[in-house]
């Protein structure tokens, strides 16, 4: 029956890692059609097409689709899944909107955040806050789930897949309008994608000090991510946010820089290959998943090793 | 407009989950068990509206055991004005495509004008149960929502996406999903938990709805993720730089 891969698209444009990654997840689980779904997304099917990996691609070009509203999209699979056992998606707030839907709209149950496919009924994903990990197997006829990629290698390219229109007419939603969207655009790796990630706390204390951390990162080319605290307190913006809520990550490197290092924020990063912690107090919980802990004074640490860089 | 407004008694965020030796799933013996953190925002928010005078009723709807009239005192100490507690008719963890069925059933007697749920659940971290209504409804829906404003038929709701915000005009009925910066939940005060008392709680059950909630995954194992190995400290920036350049070799 095959696996059917929702496409992480922004724009017209793939979101190439995440894709990638889902599909070097998915492999063993049998043929993969990719489904492009947006609005002049031929350059992103093409794109698609060449991954190592693919079999078809399925691309529904129509503005219907332009801004992903979980209505349409959700209505499109709903007609395509029923040629499939599996519809994944990588595990980006697009899909998490939409797959649940789906699944609701074809009474099946969802899985979100796998982060293994043991086999082509059983998944494992983490739940309260990472602090456990469930393998589960699901009796439905066709598994609906999303994938945390951080993990996965992505699929390399030089693939030549067919790219086929589907067979589908889009119908936009008459109830769901898109108004408006404020997506900062950034020169720094994407936080999920990133070899290093630099993130920033409470103690940072205002926005103006942010910048601090934004200059450690900038100085090791990496993404800058934020506690929960940072975030609500307005010193760094919502998509920044890494834990059980927001962004998870695993990168090489990750500086967590006047975090205390609650369970909901190391949730979305205990699976860092390195972990460094600057925190002024020793007794600090970061420091217990932290492979180099420095106890120190972020506005004396942080200047110090940006300029020592 | 009434409200209906999903509530889930976990495991407080407060504690840390522990794993059974038996491998069968997470302790909650004797655990502090509290109201889902996303919930109690989604309760404010569906009681700042009534507040505003753009709702007439907020119904807090909880699936699960007895002692989850606890967690709907809770949200009647909020501000909601009455409780419906849904037993499923079994034991352990009810999955949301269950919840959402037995939402459905509510939403098709009660004739809400919203849902507020909240974007997930702490302890199965699924965040599922908002859109499966939705879809099992037909209705649209506005997830991981920061900010909601009733324009008379429509909701204007800002969502936290993945590159910032995202702006949406849903037609009302819709189903809202509550992201953690929607409010900060006030404080009960100790005359509004006496009131929460005297509030009606009406007990169903899923059967009585029509809804069949036997599971549809299997829960092979339940393991402790993979512990890190003990790190060092160091004793200053130019030793760090070093250890991260020789040793670890990721800068
Ligand atoms: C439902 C729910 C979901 C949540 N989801 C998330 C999530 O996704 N991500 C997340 O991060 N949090 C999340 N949280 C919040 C989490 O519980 C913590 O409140 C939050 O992570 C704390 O942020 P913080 O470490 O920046 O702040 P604090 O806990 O206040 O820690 C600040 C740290 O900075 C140190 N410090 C102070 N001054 C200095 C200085 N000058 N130099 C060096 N160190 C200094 C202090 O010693 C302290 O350790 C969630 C909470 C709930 C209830
Ligand atoms: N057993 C339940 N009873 C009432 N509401 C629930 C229940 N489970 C989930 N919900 C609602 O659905 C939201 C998302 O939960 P979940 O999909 O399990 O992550 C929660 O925040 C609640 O608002």
């Amino acid at each position: 029956m095959g696996v059917l891969l929702v496409a992480d698209v922004n724009g017209a444009a793939l979101g190439r890692d995440a894709t990638a990654r889902a599909l070097s997840a998915l492999a063993g689980l049998g043929d993969v059609d990719v489904l492009v779904a947006g609005d002049g997304v031929a350059a992103a099917a093409a794109e698609a097409a060449a991954l190592q990996g693919v079999s078809k691609v399925l691309v529904a070009d129509d503005p219907a689709y332009a801004r992903q509203l979980a209505e349409p999209v959700a209505d499109l699979l709903a007609v395509l899944a029923t040629g499939y056992s599996h519809v994944a998606a990588p595990a980006t707030a697009s899909a998490q909107n939409i797959l649940p839907r789906l699944a609701g709209m074809l009474d099946v149950m969802v899985l979100t955040n796998v982060i293994q496919v043991v086999d082509a009924d059983t998944f494992a994903r983490p739940i309260y806050a990472g602090n456990a990990v469930e393998t589960v197997k699901s009796t439905d006829a066709v598994k609906i789930f999303t994938l945390r990629t951080a993990k996965f290698t992505a699929a390399g390219a030089g693939g030549g897949a067919e790219v086929v229109p589907v067979p589908v007419a889009a119908k936009a939603s008459a109830s769901s309008a898109w108004v408006e969207d404020r997506i900062a655009v950034s020169e720094r790796p994407e936080l999920t994608a990133a070899k290093i990630v630099v993130s920033g706390g409470r103690a940072l204390g205002s926005k103006e000090n942010f910048a601090l951390i934004e200059g450690l990162a900038d100085k090791l080319g990496a993404a800058v991510g934020a506690s929960r605290a940072a975030v609500d307190s307005g010193f760094a913006p919502n998509d920044w946010q890494v834990g059980q809520t927001g962004k998870n990550v695993a990168p090489d490197l990750y500086v967590a820089v006047g975090i205390s290092g609650a369970i909901q924020h190391l949730a979305g990063m205990k699976d860092s290959k390195i972990i460094v912690a600057i925190n002024k107090d020793e007794e600090a919980p970061i420091f217990k998943v932290a492979d180099y802990g420095l106890v120190a004074d972020l506005f004396e640490a942080v200047p110090e090793m940006t300029g020592a860089l | 407009m009434k409200i209906i407004v999903p509530v889930k008694r976990v495991i407080d965020y407060n504690v840390k989950a522990r794993v059974k030796p038996d491998g069968s799933g997470v302790d909650l013996q004797n655990v502090k068990m509290s109201i889902n953190p996303f919930d109690e925002i989604a309760v404010e928010e569906a009681v700042r509206l009534k507040e505003k005078g753009q709702a007439t009723e907020v119904i807090v709807v909880s699936v699960g055991p007895a002692a989850a009239q606890e967690t709907l005192r809770a949200a009647l100490a909020i501000g909601a004005d009455r409780a419906i507690l849904v037993d499923p008719g079994r034991e352990g963890d009810i999955e949301p495509l269950a919840v959402a069925k037995v939402l459905a059933a509510v939403v098709r007697a009660e004739a809400p004008g919203l849902v507020i749920a909240g974007k997930q659940a702490i302890d199965n971290d699924l965040g599922a149960t908002a859109q499966m209504l939705a879809g099992l409804l037909g209705w649209p829906q506005a997830t991981f929502a920061s900010e909601v404003v009733i324009e008379g038929e429509r909701v204007r709701v800002t969502r936290e996406v993945d590159g910032g915000l995202q702006i949406l005009s849903v037609a009302l009925p819709a189903v809202i999903s509550a992201d953690l910066r929607l409010n900060e939940p006030r404080y009960a005060s100790l005359p509004s938990i006496m009131k929460a008392k005297k509030k009606p709680l009406e007990t169903r059950t899923a059967a009585d709805l029509g809804v069949d909630a036997a599971p549809r995954l299997r829960t092979l194992r339940v393991a402790e993720p993979a512990a890190r190995k003990a790190g060092i400290r160091v004793g200053s920036v130019a030793e760090l730089v070093t250890k991260l350049k020789d040793e670890a070799g990721v800068i």
